[in-house]
Order: C-alpha cells, then sequence, then structure tokens
C-alpha cells in the first residue's frame, strides 16, 4: 500500500468491513452445516475480540502524545466513528429499545437527550477545547483556572462520574461473555476485562480509537441487519424507519383492547422476583405523553441532564482531543452524532415493530389473545424463561395469554428479536458479537479516561512533576490496570440496580463539570475561586440531593433520582457567578489565553508534548 | 497587541457569539419546546406518524443533525472572513 496509515484508513477499514461480512457469511454456511449455536456464538465473540487485542497490540506506543491523544491525527469521519462506539454502551445496545417498549413516549426523552447533547458539544466546548490542547479535560480546566485545587476537583468529579459508569459496562461484557462462551458470570467479568484492557493498555488513546472504530463497524451492522431482515420478513419494507406511523396508530388501538394498565399479578410477581426473574409486565401505552404539566416537565428535566451530561462527560470530549485541527473536531462531532443517530432512530423503530408482532392478533407472532398452551410450547419462551428473562402465567385460568399474564426482561427486544422472527442463529451471534463491541468501546473511553486523569493530572501536574516520559507511560499503564480491576471487583458485586444507573454518571458529570467548562470559554470573567466553588458546590448540592431522593426523601416536583443534576446545575452556575463577580477578575495572561483559545488559528495553548 | 487586533477579535467573537445564540435557540425549541406539547401535537400526524410521538423518536434527532452541520458551516465561514482560519 502506497502512503501512510492515515491515507490509508478508507482502504483499510473497508478490507475489516468486507473481511467481516465475509466471516459472517462463513458463519451462515457452518450454521447450514450443522454447526451448533453454541460454537457459532464461541466464534463470534472470540474472532472479534481477537481482532481488536490485534488492533491494541499494533498500535502500542511509547509517546507521550500518542498515548494520551491520538497522535492528533485522527480525520474526523473516522473520529465520529470511534466517538459513537465510546457513546453507545452497551446499556443502549441492548436496553434502549427495550425502554421504549416499555416505558413508552416518557423514555424517549432518553433519546432526544442522548443525541441533542452533541449540538451543546459542537457549539460550546469541543472546537475550544481542541484549540486548547489539553490531554484531559481536569487538564482544561487546572490550566484556564490555575491552580491544582481547581484540578483537583475536576479529577474528583471525573472519576465518580466516569467509574459510576464503568462498572456498569465491564458488568455487560461479564453477562454478555458469560452467555456467549457459556462460561460463568464471574469468570466472564474478568474475561471482559481482560479483552478491554488488551485494547488500550499497549496503545493508550491511539490503540482505543483504532479500535473503537473497528468496534463501531461491528455494532451498527449487529444492530441494524436483523431489523431490515426482520421487517422484510413481516412485511414492513426493508428500511422501515419512515413507514411505521401506521404500526404506533395499530398498538394504540389495541392497547384499551388488550386490557393495557392492568398489573400482573401481585403474587406471582414477587415470586418471579424471589426466583431472580428481571421482569416487568408491559403496562405503558406506546405512545401516550399524558400532556400535563408535570409528564411534561420529566421529559424536559430528563432530556436536559442528559444532554448537559453529555457534553460533560470526560470520555466523550476527550475524543475531540484527537483531531488534527479545530475544524476537524467541530466536523467530528457532526460525524459522531450522525452515526450515533443511525442506531438511536433505529431502536424507536424496533420496539415498535416487536411490539407490533408481539400484540396484533392478525399477525402469526403474536402470542398475546393465542391459547396459553400453545404460547409456552414456543422455543423462544422456552429458552428465554430458562435465562429467567421471560415468564407466562395464566393468572385467571381462562387458557387464554393476556397482556398483564406475560413477563418479559426489556434486554429482550433486541437480543431476541432474530429468534421472535425465526431468523437464523449466525443474527444471534451477531448481535452478541455487537453487544461486546458496544459494552468494550464504551468501557474502553471510560477506563482511559480515568486512568489518564489519574496519571496525568494527579501523578504528573500535581505529586511529581518531574517526572520523565517513560515513568509517566509506565504510572499511566499500571492505573489502567487498577482501575479496570476494581471495576471488574464491583461489577461482579452485581450492584446493578445502583450502579446500573447510568444517568447517575450524567448527572455527576452536569453537576459539577458542565459549567465551570462553559464558562471557562465563555466568560472571560470566570476565574479561580468561581470555578472551584462551582465545581464543588454543585457536585456536593448534586451528590446531596442525590442521597436524599434515594434513601426514601420525597423527589422536588418531580425530580428523582435519574434527574439530580436539575439541582446540581443550578447549583453551580449560581455559585460560579457570584464566587467569580466577588473576587479578583483573572489576570491578563489568562484572558489573553481565553481569546487565543477562541480562534481556531495559532498554536494550540498547551504543547504538543506536555 | 494592537488596538486593531483587539477590535478583530472582538468581532469575530461577537459573530460567533451570535451564531451560538441562534443554535441554542432552535436545540432549545426541538429539544423542549416541541416535546413539551407533545400530546398537542399528536392531533397532527406526519408521514403517517402521530407528530408528537415522531418528533421524540426521529425529528429532534434529524433537526440535531442537520444543526451541526449548517452551524459549522457557518463558524467556518466567519472563521475565514476575519483570516483566523488554520492553514491546512
Amino acid at each position: 500500500m502506497k502512503g501512510g496509515f492515515i491515507e490509508n484508513l478508507p482502504r483499510i477499514y473497508g478490507l475489516y468491513t468486507g473481511g467481516f461480512i465475509v466471516f459472517c457469511l462463513i458463519m451462515a454456511v457452518f450454521e447450514w452445516m450443522g454447526m451448533s449455536s453454541e460454537v457459532i456464538g464461541i466464534l463470534f465473540v472470540a474472532f472479534t475480540i481477537v481482532i481488536y487485542a490485534g488492533i491494541g497490540w499494533l498500535s502500542r506506543t511509547m509517546q507521550v502524545d500518542a498515548y494520551y491523544v491520538a497522535g492528533r491525527e485522527v480525520p474526523p469521519v473516522f473520529n465520529g466513528m470511534a466517538t459513537a462506539a465510546d457513546w453507545m454502551s452497551g446499556a443502549s445496545f441492548v436496553a434502549l429499545a427495550g425502554g421504549v417498549y416499555f416505558g413508552g413516549h416518557g423514555y424517549l426523552a432518553f433519546v432526544v437527550g442522548w443525541t441533542g447533547g452533541y449540538v451543546l458539544v459542537a457549539s460550546l466546548m469541543a472546537p475550544y477545547l481542541r484549540k486548547f490542547g489539553c490531554y484531559t479535560v481536569p487538564d482544561f480546566i487546572g490550566t484556564r483556572y490555575g491552580g491544582n485545587l481547581a484540578r483537583f476537583i475536576a479529577v474528583i468529579v471525573l472519576v465518580v462520574a466516569s467509574f459510576t459508569y464503568v462498572t456498569a459496562q465491564i458488568n455487560a461484557t461479564g453477562t454478555i461473555a458469560s452467555r456467549a462462551l457459556g462460561i460463568p458470570f464471574e469468570v466472564g467479568v474478568w474475561f471482559g476485562l481482560l479483552g478491554i484492557l488488551l485494547c488500550s493498555m499497549l496503545g493508550g488513546m491511539r490503540a482505543v480509537t483504532w479500535t473503537q472504530v473497528a468496534q463501531y463497524i461491528v455494532l451498527i451492522i449487529a444492530y441494524l441487519v436483523p431489523v431490515f431482515w426482520m421487517s422484510n420478513k413481516q412485511g414492513f419494507g426493508v428500511i422501515p424507519h419512515f413507514g411505521y406511523g401506521d404500526a404506533i396508530t395499530k398498538i394504540t388501538e389495541l392497547e384499551p383492547l388488550l386490557g393495557l394498565g392492568t398489573p400482573g399479578d401481585a403474587a406471582f410477581t414477587a415470586q418471579l422476583k424471589a426466583e431472580g426473574f428481571k421482569v416487568a409486565v408491559l403496562t405503558t401505552p406506546h405512545n401516550g405523553p399524558a400532556g400535563t404539566a408535570l409528564s411534561s416537565w420529566k421529559f424536559v428535566t430528563l432530556a436536559f441532564c442528559m444532554m448537559a451530561g453529555t457534553a460533560s462527560l470526560p470520555h466523550i470530549l476527550m475524543r475531540y482531543f484527537t483531531t488534527p485541527t479545530v475544524k476537524a473536531a467541530r466536523n467530528s462531532v457532526g460525524w459522531s452524532l450522525f452515526f450515533i443517530f443511525l442506531l438511536y432512530f433505529t431502536a424507536p423503530t424496533l420496539a415498535t415493530l416487536t411490539k407490533l408482532q408481539l400484540l396484533d392478533p392478525q399477525l402469526p407472532t403474536a402470542i398475546i389473545g393465542k391459547a396459553y398452551e400453545e404460547v409456552a410450547a414456543l422455543d423462544w419462551i422456552q429458552k428465554w424463561n430458562e435465562v429467567k428473562m421471560l415468564a407466562i402465567n395464566d393468572t385467571n385460568g381462562d387458557g387464554i395469554l393476556q397482556l398483564n399474564e406475560f413477563w418479559m426482561r426489556r434486554d429482550i427486544v433486541v437480543l431476541a428479536t432474530p429468534e421472535i422472527a425465526g431468523l437464523p442463529y449466525v443474527i444471534s451471534g451477531l448481535v452478541a458479537a455487537g453487544g461486546m463491541a458496544a459494552a468494550m468501546s464504551t468501557a474502553d473511553g471510560l477506563l482511559l479516561a480515568i486512568a489518564n486523569a489519574l496519571s496525568h493530572d494527579l501523578y504528573y501536574k500535581i505529586i511529581d512533576p518531574k517526572a520523565d516520559t517513560k515513568t509517566r507511560l509506565i504510572v499511566a499503564r499500571i492505573l489502567l490496570f487498577v482501575i479496570g480491576a476494581a471495576g471488574a471487583g464491583v461489577a461482579m458485586l452485581q450492584l446493578t440496580g445502583i450502579l446500573g444507573a447510568v444517568a447517575w454518571a450524567f448527572c455527576f458529570a452536569c453537576s459539577g463539570l458542565f459549567f465551570p467548562l462553559v464558562l471557562g470559554v465563555w466568560w472571560k470573567r470566570a476565574n479561580r475561586p468561581g470555578a472551584i466553588a462551582g465545581m464543588a458546590g454543585g457536585f456536593a448540592a448534586g451528590s446531596a440531593y442525590l442521597y436524599y431522593v434515594y434513601t426514601g426523601g420525597t423527589p422536588w416536583i418531580g425530580i428523582d433520582h435519574l434527574r439530580f443534576g436539575m439541582i446540581g446545575m443550578p447549583v453551580s452556575l449560581i455559585l460560579m457567578i457570584v464566587v467569580s463577580l466577588a473576587t479578583e477578575e483573572p489576570d491578563a495572561e489568562t484572558q489573553a489565553m481565553v481569546d487565543a483559545t477562541r480562534i481556531p488559528k495559532g498554536d494550540t495553548i498547551l504543547g504538543s508534548q506536555h | 497587541m494592537s488596538q486593531e487586533d483587539a477590535a478583530k477579535l472582538e468581532a469575530h467573537w461577537s459573530k460567533t457569539r451570535t451564531l451560538m445564540i441562534i443554535v441554542m435557540v432552535i436545540w432549545f425549541i426541538f429539544s423542549f419546546v416541541v416535546h413539551w406539547f407533545a400530546k398537542d401535537l399528536n392531533g397532527s400526524s406526519f408521514l403517517g406518524f402521530p407528530l408528537g410521538y415522531y418528533m421524540a423518536a426521529q425529528g429532534s434527532l434529524a433537526i440535531f443533525v442537520i444543526l451541526i452541520a449548517l452551524s459549522n458551516w457557518r463558524q467556518n465561514q466567519i472563521d475565514k472572513e476575519f483570516g483566523f482560519d488554520e492553514d491546512e
């Protein structure tokens, strides 16, 4: 091949995509020849992890800027794909469609929030942080406001937000690995962590970037192919996204007929819970915004917390430090959102089509309203019941399955779609590989964000500024390993009810970091005491409120534990403004630094090796 | 920094700020205002979808993608106008 690595990227990833498709076809042939579904699942997960690890090995480096910011040479489109993989977690991949299935219109607030946040990233943050030339988010805070205290508080907020998130991701890799490879969950967690570290340890940001691009390709193929296939098979056309409006109308008509809203039998639900089923009966209308001020308020506050969180989460922001120019950083945000959009506007489509298939008595796939014995004999019902993700119970004894006699876990909407629609097992293997890619790529980004903040900001900038390059990079890798192991240890405790709350990570991040980051660029008058007060005060207020509602306090006007950023952010903003104005304005040097941050032209504020 | 340079910086930033405000207003409308009135919008339909649902499942998302593309294009224009764009 002529030219360097960067010039050849489209060709390299084109070949990779082709290779992956060929692999899928080979698996399909093997299935046709009689290979068991277990072996296909193992091959899918193992093959993709080996590829990622190979990319990680090829990207190894001992250069500081390659380790922290991938040498700042990632083109916008590829950085867009890497960000999309970084962003879409195992939870987005397996649980988003299920969330829409169960949560109806209210849950779409997540979909709106997790996309709208990129408008904030593009307009308020990314290009300016790129111009600044920082390695990490606390690096910006520490340099813009000056002083180790500001830097240190930013590190704390970053660690708390990212660690909350990463345990859920490691848990997801463990779950998928254990199911696909047929190993116990505890082993699966360590296996998943091994895969994650293989991708990141040797090459830092550079390795994570190029594996994330590869992971995006796998995850988007794995998400879209089953939907296209299923939809075509069910007569909604190959691309159902623009034509499923009728399906929504149909579901809305069916809901009252099927008695939607009646809860499942309480005794049986309690029994399921005791047996370890994490399942629920569908009770929320598919398209039923209540239209009250409170329901609208809850929608917009959730969306806002997710948006501001998106624009404050360090593992996302640091992706935009890797582009060659400021303009490229800006364009890269657009590409990121485009690649994310492809999955996010598919999730409600999938949720709607799956629901219609199960509910509409005129479709052969329907189970609600069918004879109970007939449904109980279905393969996929039995299979998912065995793994405690689904249950049926003829509570009223009429021999017909009612809507409130059907319990399922939301993850099923994605995981079981291939089987509900009767697709070949290859597709299930593909979905497992996609879920693994989604969880691994997010875990990689988060672990690296934490380890980099600790190694660069805490160790190098605060503890030992004289450390040489080699020591710094060794410390960075040791931290990566230690934090990964800590994450895996916590993930094994299976505290998913608490730590799985991805929304918390967003609320922690926006409570502490959103305004200090935005005002650092947009308000010259913002100074060190203001930033310290804003970060510490916002983070403390948000956390205190979370503690209050989580321990049983009555939420104020619907602001529950998913939305505690609504408390943290205003406190942060007010404190930051009041304290900044009450203290001296930043010196001329800092003001000149802000001026230079605001224009793309010229050198970065921080040198390329710092 | 000469006075001329300072004036140029100020003018560039003022245009950038105006663009940011316009973007934020559009963002605000499609992030919050339309979803606040989701129930009322469901009375109308778009491409066969109830409009309120459509906006939350697709409409706002697509508008965000387009909004970023347009605002990037405009920001690049502003940077060029003042000679603050990067040499490539």
